[in-house]
């Protein structure tokens, strides 16, 4: 354990995770947003919004991340030039926050469909009856409903997004997976207190988050 | 569209008019965003026939000849498979022995199995494959070859989502069956193995199916240790050809392609399943439950209970 008594290892430990968590912080935000709305494209009455927000997630679905994120640096960044930022470590984060972001919205679209489709067809006929717009009807009354529903799958989503956030290594983005291998790679003799450091602080990160969307998920469930 | 119908009116004159004015201009946007993407990488000429040859014929680069098709996708297409179909019946394996575990009625098989499932559901794949590629000669004396490492990495990882979700199935399975096999003499052992297990994988065949596509999009992990599979060798092709842009969109194409029959066959499996009846409601509820969301990549599928 003697690896993690040198402070610049117990930096890049911390580091490590920090920079998972932003990566997460960020990317769940946007792909929530970007996933309600192809949610919300997907089921509308427009057949070309419809044809776009299944395109988006076969697109997606299907793609590696490693595919993506890479694309994002070697077509976004160095083809197109899309540039957030003159610092090549802060411009290779939010590459990789796109690619999460969009990667994971096609999940979270799917995700929302599919609590769209556990709301009761008397709930959106009465909206109807009463005159709401296909608007009102899906923001007033299907996704308040539908959200409910769809808190367990989101949490999963969420976990799922905080081990994909690894990958952003890829592009260097010096999170906890590229930390593990340096210091794998510098103190070899320690690989199992090392892996076990890192592997339990993802356990210690994501079992209680799990746990906390699943009693969340039976509190705010519509019983009907 | 079953969803759609939830959310309006089956669309009278005045609505289907609306639908197609909106229908043109969004439209126009969808075509808009697509020409600016194309002027975008047009702009630095990445739709050239220099680009893309590579994809329709030999070609010569600095006095090599090269075949994007026979060297460097097609090999690697098959490392991938490999890879894949190796994950995948190590982790049906994984999945069987750990599920039955933690439904075992002893506490000191049920408690460890379940310690590690939960273990490997929350750690991502690709800190098992660096501990297996960078420190596998520290822990068991032998360097791990790549393709080890990944298979490895993603037995440990689907495994325990597919042990969570036959455990989910087993449970399915109704009580009566069960009872009426111990009634009829069989032990523990035979009602798990004749009476539970059939009928819970063939209510959980889509679930394998589809996480067949996880394991399958997750190999692109082994591009990150060196293994050759697609992504990889697809990225020698692009060194070679200088078009880095073109191949990955084609190597995306080739990933959407398999992928998308996958799913489709676990589509016509589940549909077959339901004609010919051989789920019950109760196991097609937890097959639908734990259906994996399949997020692949550094670990996807289902988190908390």
């Amino acid at each position: 354990m003697d690896v993690f008594l040198d402070p610049a290892n117990r930096q890049a430990y911390l580091d490590g995770f920090l920079t998972i968590l932003k990566l997460t912080g960020a990317s769940a935000l946007l792909a929530l947003a970007l996933g309600m709305l192809l949610a919300a494209c997907r089921v509308s009455p427009v057949p070309v919004l419809r044809a776009l927000g299944a395109g988006w997630v076969h697109l997606f679905r299907n793609t590696p991340l490693t595919l993506v994120i890479l694309f994002c640096f070697f077509g976004l960044y160095s083809a197109v030039g899309v540039e957030f930022s003159e610092d090549i470590h802060v411009n290779n984060y939010w590459l990789a926050v796109t690619g999460l972001s969009a990667y994971t919205a096609a999940f979270v679209c799917e995700a929302i469909r599919s609590g769209i489709n556990t709301v009761p067809v008397g709930q959106a006929e009465a909206a109807r009856a009463l005159g709401l717009s296909f608007s009102q009807n899906l923001r007033l009354i299907i996704l308040p409903q539908a959200m409910r529903s769809v808190v367990a799958p989101l949490g999963s989503i969420l976990i799922a997004l905080t081990k994909n956030a690894t990958i952003a290594g890829v592009i260097g983005v010096a999170e906890a997976s590229s930390a593990m291998k340096a210091l794998i790679e510098s103190n070899g003799d320690q690989t199992i207190a090392i892996f076990a450091v890192f592997a339990l602080t993802f356990v210690a990160l994501l079992v209680p988050v799990g746990y906390a969307f699943s009693a969340l998920a039976n509190r705010l469930v519509v019983r009907r | 569209m079953m969803s759609a119908s939830v959310l309006y009116d089956h669309p009278g004159p005045r609505a289907r008019m609306r639908n197609r004015v909106l229908s043109v201009v969004f439209g126009l946007l969808v075509v808009a965003g697509l020409y600016g993407i194309y002027r975008a990488f047009d702009s630095t000429q990445q739709w050239t026939w220099e680009k893309w040859q590579p994809f329709f014929e030999t070609v010569t680069v600095n006095g090599q000849t090269a075949n994007f098709w026979t060297d460097y996708a097609l090999p690697g297409l098959l490392a991938t498979l490999e890879a894949a179909a190796t994950a995948m019946l190590l982790a049906l394996a994984f999945g069987l022995v750990f599920s039955v575990a933690r439904l075992s009625e002893h506490r000191w098989i049920r408690v460890p199995a379940g310690v590690v499932v939960e273990f490997f559901r929350a750690v991502p794949v690709l800190l098992m494959i660096f501990f297996l590629s960078f420190g596998g000669f520290w822990v068991f004396g032998t360097l791990i070859p790549p393709f080890w490492s990944v298979v490895i990495g993603l037995t440990l990882y689907n495994g325990s989502v597919l042990a969570e979700a036959f455990r989910a199935g087993i449970r399915a399975v109704p009580r009566g069956q069960s009872e009426a096999a111990y009634s009829l003499g069989l032990t523990k052992g035979q009602v798990m193995r004749m009476i539970l297990i059939p009928q819970a994988a063939r209510s959980m065949l889509p679930v394998i199916v589809s996480q067949l596509v996880v394991v399958l999009k997750d190999t692109a992990l082994g591009y990150i240790v060196s293994y050759p599979e697609l992504m990889l060798e697809g990225s020698k092709g692009y060194a070679v050809f200088t078009n880095a842009v073109p191949t990955f969109m084609v190597l995306a194409l080739i990933y959407i392609v398999i992928n998308g029959l996958l799913t489709l066959v676990a589509h016509l499996l589940e549909r077959r399943a339901n004609r010919l009846g051989v789920t019950n409601p109760a196991t097609k509820a937890a097959a639908a439950a734990t259906a994996a969301t399949g997020l692949g990549g550094g670990g996807g599928g289902a988190g908390g209970a």
